[in-house]
């Protein structure tokens, strides 16, 4: 299926960026008059993602991370957050709510905030290569 | 500044602005440890009054100062939760660790 209307970005891993990057996808979405519980949802599951790729997955490094908004019949938004970066050995571990490999004040919660907050997670890793997070959320159109 | 501390009898509040994330969280932590290693209050307030929002490193910053507090029997009380912040901290399932003031009104 063909999306509606998409876009498209990226930025260098640099921790200042989390809040552009989460802002930049729910100004993407704003004309879809959403709740802000429903925004706020998607705005947190962006920022888990988006700082997991900076923290973990360039985590000795800076690298680039790229990241893509597409929007369908619906109100169905696709939020797609990509690294090229150290990739994940065991997905189905790492998605354990309170797992983490540390870091200063990691609280093992991102992948339960994004299954959570979102309609549809999907977490595709390869050691060396990458990951990339899928994030799906409906916007109902309002009454 | 992203943190207002004020100390009295005992009590350090801590008035958090701004979003927090994992790149904001640092400043604050190092604002309200530095206050707390000196002074070695009982009580900690974290007030997210003017937080309009937070992500898990939010929770972060909370369990790590319950554990900062833990080594002198410190307790540590949240306030000001708007209903989005409320909510990651119930998803967080930290409400039995820290003391949670409802927001006024
Ligand atoms: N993009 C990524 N690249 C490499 N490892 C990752 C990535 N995202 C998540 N992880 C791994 O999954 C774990 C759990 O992530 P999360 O639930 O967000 O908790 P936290 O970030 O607090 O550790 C991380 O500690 C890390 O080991
Ligand atoms: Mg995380």
């Amino acid at each position: 299926m063909r999306p509606l209307n998409e876009a498209q970005f990226s930025f260098p891993s640099h921790s200042v960026n989390e809040s552009f990057a989460r802002a930049a996808v729910t100004a993407f979405l704003a004309h879809l008059d959403p709740t802000v519980a429903d925004l706020t949802e998607l705005k947190t599951a962006v920022s888990e993602a988006v700082t997991n790729a900076i923290v973990h997955g360039y985590r000795d490094a800076i690298g680039t991370v790229y990241i893509s908004v597409k929007l369908y019949e619906n109100g169905k938004a696709v939020v797609r957050i990509r690294d090229k970066g150290c990739g994940i050995p065991d997905v189905s571990q790492a998605m354990e709510p309170l797992y983490t490999t540390g870091g200063e004040d990691r609280a093992g919660l991102g992948f339960s905030v994004m299954q959570s907050f979102c309609d549809g997670l999907r977490v595709t890793s390869r050691v060396g290569v990458g990951t990339t997070v899928t994030l799906t959320k409906y916007f109902a159109p309002r009454a | 500044m992203s943190v207002q501390l004020a100390y009295q009898n005992g009590v350090l509040t801590a008035r958090l602005f701004g979003e927090i994330d994992h790149h904001t969280a640092r400043e604050m932590r190092e604002a309200v440890d530095d206050a707390a290693q000196k002074l070695k209050p009982y009580r900690l307030r974290l007030d997210f009054s003017d937080v309009p929002f937070m992500d898990s490193s939010g929770i972060g910053l909370i369990l790590g100062r319950v554990r900062l507090f833990g080594f002198w029997k410190g307790q540590v009380v949240l306030c000001g939760l708007s209903p989005s912040l409320y909510k990651m901290v119930e998803l967080a399932g930290i409400d039995g660790l820290v003391a949670v003031e409802r927001r006024a009104g």
